[in-house]
């Protein structure tokens, strides 16, 4: 055994930077191998699939007309091709399925290092507080915009490869030609990923609170629901401006032509008002937090 | 009130809230929680609340029944159910100007509540009245005649002015606007030219000529003699389907929920309530003469000469150049009743004479309803800005700018449709400012008109509100009804803003024909749109029986407002009957075709428009100004983060620089829990010391603060020197192990090891895996997912964690927690070598014997506090105190009282004595006593560690908890 080290100004071991504790990649690599990682990926692949071969086995006598007005028929239009295939899954994806996943993303991160007990050590090697939120919030943010990129990826690989390559039929507006199609269903991925923003800074904060994974998971994934019911509830009015999930559906305004930022607009406004707070809370809390577990 | 009321009120509330506080007891960190939690309940509750409350009223209400003397004489009494806003602040010193607000046709004065609330918000008497032969009011339904309904209105004028609080322009002349949608809207333009007090009127999707609103006729006439053409016009397609609906909700038998309202805010429930339905069954409340002209033309389907005269008398066309009041024309694209074409003819006739006009449409109407929001909001603008200039004189007079709307798609959020507002600097009327020509091309075709007019197509379902529109996406013509002719796609988008024109021929083995002349908006799948259902009724005459003798006809297309895209075509359709009008009645074949030979012209009107820019656009710059403000609040709370952490104490406190730790008055409270109360210890190099305590003596608290995981509430920690605080870089000189291993479960022990190792970000060959594995001994076991270890491999493979990289400090807390005795022993072995290169092993433990066998150094504490501390030996080594199991205790004592240097004794029950030996061996007080007669059976030295110890653990510890 070797003898010690030369001191340094700041008392650190050798070679010890924070700025290199804890790197994106190390992070990225230790949530990679567990296996609700691995899982969750590997569902966004799979639903693609799996409706694939629903609409293959199904009658053609659905009704898919479910409150939603002008919008229903992206269901009646999902076999047209390989861009309405893809939006159709993204589509039913949104409202649940995604949300889940964010929430997991975010929710788990900290919460289970705590469970763990694997986050003192983290702490003690030390990884500065505020890097290890940071890189935590990062690699959290790259795979739930992984999980988006593979359902819309794998849906469109699939859905041209069996339906073909044909130009976006919305049902609402004129169908929108192949190449801008792609465009379009990037921009209404990339907003749904805007929107997910209010879970992830949820379940992120509740992540930092709690030492239970489910808790936060399920408290982040519950509060969304509770404000989407709000949302339904037409008596609260203007009110409903303010829930989180007021505009999480004015993706549908890119399928019309021309196409409606004005609610995007504000749906982006919203969520990254929300996601600024929760995050904001979540890095007050963590740099003051005792950790106990 | 003075601040020093409301200070001292704050101090007192302070005071309430401390005390309550601290009476539940609530330690200080939950404290903030909660309060963080009540006030972000209260906020909520106080938005939820100032959401639902309703806004104070700015006015108040005045219900009267107004008895009004009008009729040609101006001697028929009639009751008029009334209800008068009044803003809060009119007074006769504050006078206001006043509104006459009418309502449509089935609509009472509770109809057009929501806008009067709105402009007597806006500063003005607004009077909203019951029109005769509706509701409460007494009466019969003229229909707008002069001499009744004008009258009332001119009448509540006259009462109006009779109001001290209302500004007058002249004796018995107050100001007054005048508005309202529909039946609303004519009686505005007739009371405007039939009384001229009428300073301003903002008539809404209303007629200009009655007759040729409910006969429609589209072609136009070209035989050159003016009467002629006049009684062309006149002979249209009896529009049946709205004027039954207009018929019914007169007479009481109406259907319920008509809008006849208007743009903005009606209904038109229970129009007539039944028991006021009195004398003639087929007439309801209307008037003999309206009656009996309905009942007439209903049958015949055509409009003679005294119907005409009595719909000429009731319609604004013939006195357009009457009116003087500047008027704003409000007209719905989404109308089959009153469309477009009719508030063009007004705002022709009214500008005429000078008068100053501005035409407003919007995506609503009789069929489309209120239209989207964004249309609502910019007719309550155009609206309160007219008013505001002419009967206020408030801001510069309005430009006469035209503009109108398209719907641009539908709202994915509240859902229904959203429409793009449009202006343009001059009315370009209905045949556009510029046209568009589009070829048609096709043979004629033979088409059929069934009996009775049935079956026919649907084109629009009136008073079916926005659905209509809906309805007309899926109009289905007969086959065999109809004829059609395409263009080719469009090269480019056209918008289509007016009333497209194109000419057809015709033949009839009668000489006559009528025709539903229709443009449809074809997409490249082929499906097509006829634009908010409108068509073009037209009624030939002196048709000849073949084709090629038929001179083309022009036949003016509904006004409308649609954006052709490039690509698609245009589709020009010749149907026979259509469910909405009265066609003939007898079977017939008639032969249609385009206006010239094979093809004609399809006229277009387009005008160059700019979008309305709205409040929207002000949300993109708050988004970018919200992604800016977090982007510049991101750099400055990362600027202050390491400022901060540049500020921090780095000075070194000499006299330790090389000591390994120096706990300092170390007290740790959590609220009114104090855990640790004050520890001092030393750590040097090459010594292992032994934190030696009972469960909850506050042994894992120091370590926690030790880690940097929690924060000391007094004392510090020094750590070379380097006073310690949470994530502060001297910790990565020390390894540890608190409160049993973490791990990752899914990895493998040595998956985690490297883990662990990578997140420190030091050099691979720093870590020593190979040393670090060895002491681990978990052989294969390392290849193995954590999740199946069991506690003591879990246990072994933290500590081979801490000591990866060898650092100079190892702090173990329980080490040998679940380990077996082979194990510990292995586990003792390491940690004594560990300390021998100069490094220093900190190991916290509750197994005096454990402290014992490891340790060079000891630190005992127990309740927060250090009890002993010292050299293992010394603590450890033997006290002179030692106990003695004797047969006989008095014997023993008398023994020991003879022998010189015992220091003193104790009986310990009733075999056994403590004695302090002092300068006296054992061997010679065992052999004393042996001499003396006592049976000595057992002798235990005792030693200071354990005294003190036992003593301890003596104690209950119970309910301290695990500290």
């Amino acid at each position: 055994m070797s003898t010690v080290e030369t001191a340094r100004a700041d008392g650190a071991a050798a070679e010890y930077r924070p700025s290199r504790t804890l790197t994106y990649a190390t992070e990225f690599q230790r949530q990679w191998r567990r296996r609700r990682t691995q899982l969750a990926l590997g569902f966004m692949m799979l639903l693609p699939v799996v409706l694939l071969i629903a609409f293959e086995l199904g009658s053609g006598d659905d009704d898919g007309r479910n409150g939603r007005g002008q919008f229903s028929q992206l269901v009646d239009v999902a076999v047209a091709g390989g861009l309405n295939f893809a939006l159709f899954t993204v589509f039913v994806s949104a409202s649940f399925l995604l949300v889940v996943v964010v929430a997991l993303f975010h929710g788990d991160t900290v919460a289970s290092e705590a469970s763990w007990g694997s986050l003192r050590y983290l702490l003690a090697v030390p990884v500065p507080r505020a890097r290890l939120l940071g890189i935590k919030l990062a690699v959290a943010l790259s795979y739930s915009a992984l999980a988006i990129v593979l359902l819309t990826g794998t849906a469109l690989a699939l859905g041209t490869l069996r339906y073909g390559w044909h130009p976006l039929q919305s049902g609402i507006a004129a169908e929108v030609p192949a190449g801008e199609g792609v465009l379009r269903l990037l921009s209404i991925a990339g907003y749904l990923g805007l929107t997910l923003l209010v879970v992830a800074g949820l379940a992120f904060l509740l992540s930092v609170l709690t030492d239970a994974p489910l808790g936060a998971v399920g408290g982040a994934v519950l509060l969304y629901i509770v404000s989407s019911i709000l949302d339904q509830i037409t008596a609260l009015g203007t009110l409903r401006n303010l829930l989180p999930t007021h505009f999480s559906q004015a993706y549908l305004g890119l399928l019309t032509t021309p196409m409606q930022f004005d609610d995007v607009i504000k749906g982006a406004i919203s969520a990254i008002s929300y996601a600024a707070i929760f995050w904001g809370l979540a890095f007050w809390r963590f740099s003051r937090k005792d950790v106990v577990s | 009130m003075g601040t020093g009321v409301r200070g001292r009120t704050v101090a007192v509330m302070r005071a309430l809230v401390a005390r309550w506080w601290a009476r539940t007891g609530v330690d200080r960190w939950s404290r903030g929680r909660w309060i963080g939690f009540g006030v972000a309940a209260l906020l909520l509750a106080a938005a939820v609340v100032w959401a639902v409350l309703p806004t104070p009223a700015a006015y108040r209400t005045v219900d009267e029944r107004v008895s009004v003397r009008s009729g040609p004489a101006g001697d028929e009494s009639v009751t008029l159910d009334t209800r008068l806003y009044l803003p809060k602040d009119a007074s006769a010193q504050h006078k206001v100007p006043a509104l006459l607000l009418a309502h449509g046709f089935g609509g009472t004065k509770e109809s057009v509540t929501a806008d009067a609330q709105d402009l007597a918000g806006l500063g003005y008497a607004v009077l909203t009245w019951t029109a005769r032969g509706f509701g409460a009011s007494s009466g019969q339904i003229h229909l707008d005649a002069p001499d009744y309904e004008v009258r009332d209105a001119s009448r509540l004028l006259d009462h109006l002015a009779k109001r001290p609080d209302i500004v007058l322009d002249g004796a018995g002349d107050p100001r007054a606007g005048v508005l309202g949608g529909s039946y609303g809207g004519a009686l505005s333009l007739l009371l405007a030219a039939y009384d001229h007090r009428v300073d301003a009127i903002v008539p809404m999707i209303t007629w200009n000529d009655l007759g040729r609103s409910l006969f429609a006729q589209s072609a136009v006439p070209a035989t050159g003699d003016a009467a002629a053409d006049d009684a062309i016009r006149y002979d249209g397609v009896f529009k049946q389907a709205w004027a039954g609906v207009f018929f019914g909700s007169g007479t009481g038998g109406g259907r319920g929920g008509i809008s006849l309202g208007g743009a903005q805010g009606t209904d038109g429930a229970a129009a007539v309530p039944a028991d006021r339905v009195t004398g003639n069954p087929q007439c309801g409340r209307w008037a003999e003469d309206v009656c009996q002209t309905y009942l007439r033309i209903a049958t015949t389907g055509r409009l003679d000469a005294p119907s005409r005269e009595l719909l000429a008398s009731r319609s604004p066309a013939g006195v357009l150049d009457r009116i003087k009041a500047p008027t704003l024309l409000v007209q719905g694209a989404a109308d089959s009743l009153f469309p477009l074409a009719e508030a063009d003819a007004n705002a022709r006739g009214i500008a005429a004479k000078g008068t100053p006009v501005r035409v407003a449409w919007f995506t609503g109407g009789h069929d489309g309803g209120e239209g989207p929001q964004s249309d609502q909001d910019r007719l309550k603008y155009l609206t309160a800005q007219w008013f505001d200039h002419y009967l206020k004189g408030n801001g510069a007079a309005p430009a006469d700018t035209f503009t109108f709307s398209r719907i641009t798609g539908l709202d994915a959020v509240d859902r229904g449709t959203m429409a793009t507002g449009y202006q343009v600097t001059d009315y370009p009327g209905v045949d556009g400012a510029g046209t568009t020509r589009v070829r048609l091309t096709g043979p004629p075709r033979t088409v059929a008109n069934p009996p009775n007019g049935t079956p026919a197509a649907l084109s629009s379902l009136p008073s079916a509100g926005a659905l209509a529109s809906f309805v007309s996406g899926a109009v289905t013509d007969l086959p065999g009804q109809h004829a059609r002719w395409e263009s080719a796609p469009l090269d480019e988008d056209t918008t289509i803003v007016g009333a497209p024109t194109v000419n057809i021929r015709a033949a009839s083995p009668t000489g006559e024909a009528v025709l539903f002349v229709k443009l449809y908006d074809v997409d490249p799948k082929g499906s097509a749109t006829l634009s908010n259902g409108l068509i073009a009724p037209v009624r030939l005459t002196g048709l000849p029986t073949s084709i090629d003798q038929a001179q083309p006809v022009r036949v003016v297309l509904p006004a409308i407002v649609r954006e052709i895209e490039a690509g698609h075509r245009l589709r020009l359709t010749v149907a026979t009957a259509d469910q909405s009008y009265l066609g003939p009645v007898a079977p017939m074949v008639y032969t249609v075709g385009l206006g010239t030979g094979d093809g004609t012209d399809l006229t277009l009107p387009t005008v160059r428009a700019t979008p309305i820019a709205t409040a929207d656009v002000l949300w993109l710059y708050l988004l970018i100004g919200l992604v800016a403000l977090l982007a510049v609040g991101l750099t400055v709370a990362i600027g202050v983060a390491r400022r901060r952490t540049r500020r921090l104490d780095r000075s070194v406190v000499a006299e330790h620089a090389d000591t390994p730790l120096r706990v300092r008055g170390l007290r740790k409270t959590y609220g009114d829990f104090v855990a640790v109360d004050h520890i001092d210890f030393t750590v040097e190099r090459g010594q292992v010391v032994g934190l030696l305590g009972p469960n909850g003596a506050g042994k894992t608290t120091s370590l926690r603060v030790l880690m940097g995981l929690t924060q000391a509430t007094r004392g510090d920690v020094l750590i070379f020197g380097h006073r310690l605080a949470p994530g502060a870089p001297v910790l990565s000189r020390i390894g540890a192990l608190v409160e049993g291993p973490g791990f990752l479960p899914h990895l493998t022990g040595e998956q985690n090891l490297h883990a662990y190792w990578r997140a420190t970000g030091r050099p691979w060959e720093l870590a020593r895996f190979t040393e670090a594995l060895e002491i681990a001994g978990l052989g294969d076991a390392i290849n193995r997912k954590v999740k199946t270890y069991s506690h003591g491999m879990k246990q072994r493979l933290a500590v081979a964690q801490a000591m990866l990289g060898l650092p100079e400090l190892l702090v173990l807390d329980e080490p040998t927690d679940g380990l077996d005795p082979p194990q510990i022993a292995e586990m003792r072995r390491v940690l004594q070598r560990y300390a021998q290169d100069g490094r220093a092993v900190l190991v916290s433990s509750h197994l005096l014997a454990e402290v014992e066998q490891t340790c060079t150094h000891a630190v005992v504490v127990n309740k927060g506090k250090v009890v002993a501390s010292g050299r293992v030996e010394e603590i450890v080594g033997d006290s002179p105190t030692t106990l003695l199991d004797v047969t006989d205790v008095d014997l023993a004592s008398r023994t020991l009282d003879r022998l010189d240097g015992v220091a003193g004794y104790a009986v310990d029950g009733e075999r056994t004595l403590v004695v302090d030996l002092g300068g006296v061996s054992r061997t010679e007080a065992v052999s004393a006593l042996v001499k003396a007669g006592v049976g000595v059976d057992r002798v235990t030295p005792r030693r200071r560690l354990e005294d003190a110890f036992l003593a301890l653990v003596g104690e209950s510890t119970a309910g301290s908890g695990d500290r």
